[in-house]
C-alpha cells in the first residue's frame, strides 16, 4: 500500500513541512486567512490543473488550457459588456465553447493519430489568437452580479474566509477523485496512460476517452476562465499566459508520470497548493524578488522529477513476486 | 467450479476451409481445424507455417479470404478480439496484454467492473478478484499493481480474465516462451484445470516436450496448410517432427563422404580448441552448455524454430550477456562483456535478419565492406580511401558478388548478394570465428550454393565457423560436427560420419532424458 501512494505522500509532506517552515518564520503565517487566501488565488490554476491531471493520466498533454482561460475571460467581457448578456447566459456560452473546442482536439488527436503536443500547441494559438480578434484591449467586466459573486464567502472568525473560487475549487476537486477512482471512465483514463494498444485489446473505448478526456481539460479550462475572470474583473487576451507550464508543474510536483498512467489528483492539488505557498512565502517575505517563485518551483520540480524516477525503478525492478504489497 | 454439462453434437470450434492471403502470398490455405470441449489442443508449425495467421484470422484481427468457425455449431465472424471475447473465444498473448500499471483487480475487470449506485464497487471488485484467482491457486495481493508481479503470474491473471469473461475458447499464443520450469508447472496445473470445466485450450509453442506433457491432440501447419491432426499418444515425437519439418525420414543420408582425417582430428580433439564454454548459458534464454570449437572446424546448429540456436550464438557473441558457465579463448579464461570484446577478440557475426541487423541500405556497397574493419580499428584512424577500394574490389572478386562497381548503395543489390557483401564485411576482418546465422534465407538457389562453397573454403583456410540453420541438408553438407537443440538446451552432438540428416531429426524428436535442473548435456 505505502509503495503505491508514496509519491503523493512525498508531495503531501512537502506541503506540510513548507506550511510548518513558513509558520515558525512568520506567525500571522498559521492562520485561516492565510489558508483561505492561499485557495483563492490557486483557484484558477487548481481547476486547470484537475483538467490536465486527467489528460496525463491518459498518455496525453493539453498545452492549449492557459489560451483558453484567456479567450474565455475575453469572451465573457465582450458578451457581458458590449453583448449585454446576462452573466449565467454567458457562463454557459463560455463553458460550452471551451468544451467544444477541447472535444475538437481530441477527435483530431484521435482520428489522425496526431501527437497531444502538436495538436493541442495548435490548439493554443488559435485559442490564443481567437481571443485578440475579439479585443485586444483589457476590458474591464462591471456588471453587478460580479460584485455579488465576489462577495459570496463562507467567513470564518478572524477574518479567514472561503471564497466562492475557492469553493468551486473544492468541489471541482472532489467530483475529480470520484470520477478518477470510482467510474469506468477513471479506469479507462489509467488504462489508456498505461499502454494503449492493451488497453484497447482489453475493450477500453480508446476513441470515447480520448475526445471525452480533452473536452474534460477544455471544460474545467472555461471554468478556470470564470473564477479568472471574477477574480480579475476583466477579460484581457493576454490573461493567463504561460499558464499550461504551471500546470503541467503542479501535475508532475504531485507525483504524475508524464507518460501517463501513474497519478492522483489529490497529488496535483497538492502540487498547486505547493507552489502557491513558495508565492505566499516570497509575499510575506516581501524582500526576495518574485522571481524566486519560478527558482525555487524550478528546483523542486527537477528533484520531484528525480525522485520519481527512483521510485518507478524501485517499483517496476520486480524480483519475482512482490515482496510485501 | 460449476460442474460441466457436455454439448452433445457440435465440437467447440470447427474451422473449415480458412484461406488467407497477404499481397498474393498465400499464408493459409484451406486449412482445418477442430477444438473439442475440454481438451488442450496443440497447434504446431515451424516459421510460415500460418499458426499466427490461423489464430488472427480466427479471432478478427484479419479478415479470412475463405472458409468458416463455428463455435459449438453456430457460425461466427468475430471482427476483433473483442467481439471475439464476447463470443467466447478469449486469447492470452506471450507478452501478456495486460496494463502493469493498473491493480490485479482492475486488470480482471476493467470494462466490466461491479457497479453499486453508478460508481465502481471497489471493494466488491476486490473480493470477486480474490475469489476469481484462488479458483486458479493464485493469492496475491490484488490491490498491488500487475507489473510487480512475475510474468507467470500476470500471465495466469491473464487468462483468469479471458475465463471469467466467460470464455469457452482459449487461445493460448506461446504462454510458456518466457517462463522457466517451475513457472511452466503452474501454468499446467491450470490448464488441466480448465480442461477439467470443458474449456477449449488452443496451445501454440515451440516446445515439444511441453506437448506431450500436457496436450490431448495436436495439429500441424506447414507452408499455410494442413499437414494433419493426430491424437497425442498415437503420434511419436519422430513422426511428429517428420510431419513440422515436412520430410520423408526413409531418403537416404546426404552426408558427402566425410572426410577421414578431419573425422578422426575431431574425434581426438588433437588441436587445442580456439573457444571453449564450459556450463555457459543464460536463465530464460538457453540452458547451460558446453562447446569446443577448433581452427578449421565448421560446427552447425541444428533444431527447431525457438529451439535455442539463435540465443546460443547471441550469448558466444556477447550480444546476451551470459549468467553462468565461463568461457575461455586459446585457453584464457575471460568474461565477454559484450559485441565489441567479441570482435577484439577476432569474432564475427553475421545476423539472421540481414536488413534490420546488417547491411545499412543507404552505404555503398564498399563502405558496407569496411564497416566492421573501420569500427575495430577505432573511428579516429580512418582507413584510406585507396585501401577501403583495394579490400571492396578483392572481396566483390572474391566472393563474385555482382554489382555494377563498390559505389553502388548496396539496398539495389539482390538478397544473395547483400548477404555475401554481408559475409566480406567480416572476412575483411579476418576473423578467428565467424559465427552465421541463417546464411542462406532468403536467397535463390544459385547463391546458395555459392555461399556453401564459400563456407567450405573459409575454414580450408583455418577459420572456425559456427553456422545456425534450418536447411539440414545444408548443415550436413558442410558441417564437420554438428550440435543439436531441443527446447533451450542442447541435446545431442554429432561428429563425423554421425552427421546425417536422420540422424539429426531424431536427435530433435528424442525423449527428454528425466535430467537434474542442470541437465546440460555431458
Amino acid at each position: 500500500m505505502i509503495h503505491r501512494f508514496l509519491p503523493l505522500i512525498v508531495t503531501i509532506a512537502v506541503l506540510v513541512v513548507g506550511f510548518l517552515l513558513c509558520a515558525l518564520q512568520f506567525p500571522n503565517f498559521a492562520s485561516l486567512r492565510v489558508v483561505g487566501n492561499l485557495l483563492t488565488d490557486n483557484a484558477f490554476l487548481g481547476i486547470t490543473a484537475i483538467g490536465m491531471t486527467f489528460v496525463i493520466l491518459s498518455g496525453g498533454i493539453d498545452l492549449s488550457v492557459g489560451a483558453v482561460i484567456g479567450f474565455t475571460t475575453v469572451l465573457l467581457a465582450v458578451l457581458i459588456e458590449q453583448g449585454g448578456w446576462d452573466p449565467p447566459a454567458a457562463f454557459a456560452a463560455a463553458l460550452l465553447a471551451a468544451a467544444l473546442f477541447g472535444a475538437a482536439m481530441g477527435a483530431i488527436i484521435h482520428v489522425f493519430r496526431m501527437p497531444p503536443f502538436i495538436v493541442t500547441l495548435a490548439g493554443m494559438f488559435v485559442a490564443r489568437g481567437m481571443a485578440f480578434v475579439l479585443t485586444t484591449d483589457s476590458l474591464p467586466i462591471n456588471h453587478p452580479l460580479y460584485g455579488e459573486l465576489n462577495d459570496v464567502a463562507w467567513r470564518f472568525d478572524g477574518g479567514g474566509k472561503l471564497s466562492l473560487p475557492a469553493m468551486v475549487l473544492l468541489v471541482v476537486l472532489a467530483l475529480a477523485v470520484v470520477l478518477a477512482h470510482w467510474t469506468r471512465f477513471g479506469a479507462n483514463l489509467y488504462a489508456l496512460g498505461g499502454n494503449r494498444q492493451s488497453a484497447e485489446l482489453m475493450g477500453v473505448p480508446v476513441a470515447r476517452t480520448t475526445v471525452a478526456v480533452y473536452t474534460l481539460s477544455g471544460l474545467l479550462a472555461g471554468l478556470a476562465g470564470i473564477v479568472f475572470s471574477l477574480y480579475t474583473g476583466a477579460g484581457y487576451s493576454l490573461a493567463a499566459t504561460g499558464v499550461e507550464l504551471d500546470t503541467i508543474t503542479a501535475v508532475v510536483i504531485g507525483g504524475a508520470q508524464l507518460t501517463g498512467g501513474y497519478g492522483y489528483v489529490l497529488g496535483t492539488f497538492a502540487g498547486v497548493l505547493i507552489q502557491g505557498l513558495i508565492q505566499t512565502y516570497i509575499t510575506f517575505d516581501g524582500t526576495l524578488s518574485s522571481w524566486w517563485t519560478k527558482i525555487a518551483i524550478g528546483a523542486l520540480l527537477f528533484v520531484f522529477i528525480l525522485l520519481q524516477k527512483g521510485l518507478l525503478a524501485a517499483w517496476t525492478g520486480r524480483g519475482g513476486e512482490p515482496a510485501e504489497a | 467450479m460449476t460442474p460441466y454439462s457436455p454439448q452433445p453434437s457440435a465440437p467447440l470450434l470447427a474451422i473449415r476451409g480458412l484461406s488467407k492471403a497477404f499481397l498474393g502470398v498465400q499464408a493459409l490455405d484451406g486449412v482445418d481445424f477442430t477444438l473439442r470441449h475440454g481438451e488442450i489442443h496443440a497447434l504446431l508449425g515451424e516459421n510460415g507455417a500460418g499458426k499466427s495467421t490461423l489464430i488472427k484470422t480466427l479471432t478478427g484481427v484479419y479478415r479470412r479470404d475463405a472458409g468458416t468457425v463455428a463455435l459449438e455449431g453456430r457460425e461466427i465472424a468475430p471482427r476483433g478480439v473483442e467481439e471475439a471475447q464476447r463470443l467466447h473465444i478469449g486469447t492470452v498473448y506471450q507478452e501478456v496484454n495486460l496494463l502493469p500499471n493498473l491493480s490485479v483487480a482492475e486488470n480482471l475487470f476493467l470494462g466490466r467492473q461491479p457497479m453499486r449506485f453508478g460508481f465502481v464497487d471497489r471493494g466488491a471488485m476486490r473480493r470477486r478478484a480474490r475469489a476469481v484467482l484462488s479458483g486458479f491457486g493464485l493469492s496475491v495481493d490484488v490491490t498491488a499493481p500487475l507489473g510487480r508481479f512475475s510474468v507467470a503470474t500476470q500471465q495466469i491473471v491473464a487468462i483468469a480474465r479471458a475465463v471469467d469473461m466467460s470464455a469457452k475458447a482459449l487461445i493460448l499464443d506461446e504462454p510458456t516462451a518466457s517462463l522457466d520450469a517451475q513457472e511452466v508447472a503452474v501454468l499446467f496445473g491450470v490448464l488441466r484445470a480448465l480442461k477439467g470445466r470443458g474449456i477449449g485450450i488452443v496451445f501454440v509453442t515451440h516446445f515439444l516436450d511441453q506437448v506431450y506433457a500436457v496436450c490431448d491432440r495436436i495439429t500441424v501447419l506447414r507452408n499455410g496448410r494442413l499437414v494433419g491432426e493426430r491424437r497425442t499418444e498415437d503420434l511419436p515425437r519422430l513422426d511428429l517432427v517428420a510431419m513440422m519439418l515436412g520430410r520423408e525420414l526413409e531418403a537416404a543420408a546426404h552426408r558427402i563422404a566425410a572426410d577421414p582425417a578431419a573425422d578422426t582430428q575431431a574425434g581426438t580433439d588433437a588441436r587445442p580448441p580456439l573457444v571453449r564454454f564450459r556450463g555457459f548459458g543464460k536463465a530464460r534464454s538457453v540452458e547451460p552448455f558446453d562447446l569446443d570449437i577448433r581452427p578449421g572446424e565448421v560446427v552447425g546448429l541444428a533444431g527447431l524454430l525457438g529451439s535455442g540456436r539463435t540465443e546460443t550464438v547471441r550469448l558466444v557473441f556477447g550480444m546476451d550477456r551470459a549468467d553462468r558457465g565461463e568461457a575461455a579463448v586459446d585457453g584464457r579464461t575471460l568474461r565477454l562483456r559484450g559485441p565489441r570484446e567479441a570482435i577484439r577478440l577476432g569474432f564475427g557475426f553475421c545476423p539472421e535478419d540481414r536488413k534490420k541487423e546488417g547491411i545499412v541500405g543507404e552505404l555503398s556497397v564498399r563502405e558496407n565492406i569496411v564497416l566492421a574493419l573501420q569500427a575495430r580499428q577505432g573511428w579516429l584512424r580512418p582507413i584510406p580511401r585507396r585501401r577501403q577500394e583495394e579490400i571492396a574490389d578483392r572481396f566483390i572478386r572474391l566472393l563474385d558478388i555482382r554489382t555494377p562497381d563498390a559505389e553502388r548503395p548496396i539496398q539495389l543489390l539482390s538478397g544473395g548478394n547483400q548477404q555475401k557483401a554481408l559475409l566480406a564485411r567480416w572476412l575483411a576482418t579476418e576473423p578467428r570465428l565467424l559465427i552465421l546465422d541463417e546464411p542462406t534465407r532468403g536467397i535463390d538457389v544459385g547463391a546458395h550454393a555459392e555461399i556453401i562453397r564459400l563456407i567450405e573454403r573459409l575454414c580450408a583456410d583455418g577459420m572456425a565457423l559456427l553456422v545456425v540453420s534450418s536447411e539440414l541438408e545444408e548443415i550436413v553438407a558442410y558441417s564437420r560436427r554438428v550440435v543439436v537443440l531441443r527446447d533451450r538446451r542442447h541435446v545431442a552432438e554429432l561428429r563425423g560420419g554421425e552427421v546425417t540428416v536422420d540422424r539429426i531429426v531424431s536427435a530433435i524428436a528424442s525423449e527428454p532424458v528425466p535430467a537434474g535442473p542442470e541437465g546440460a548435456p555431458a
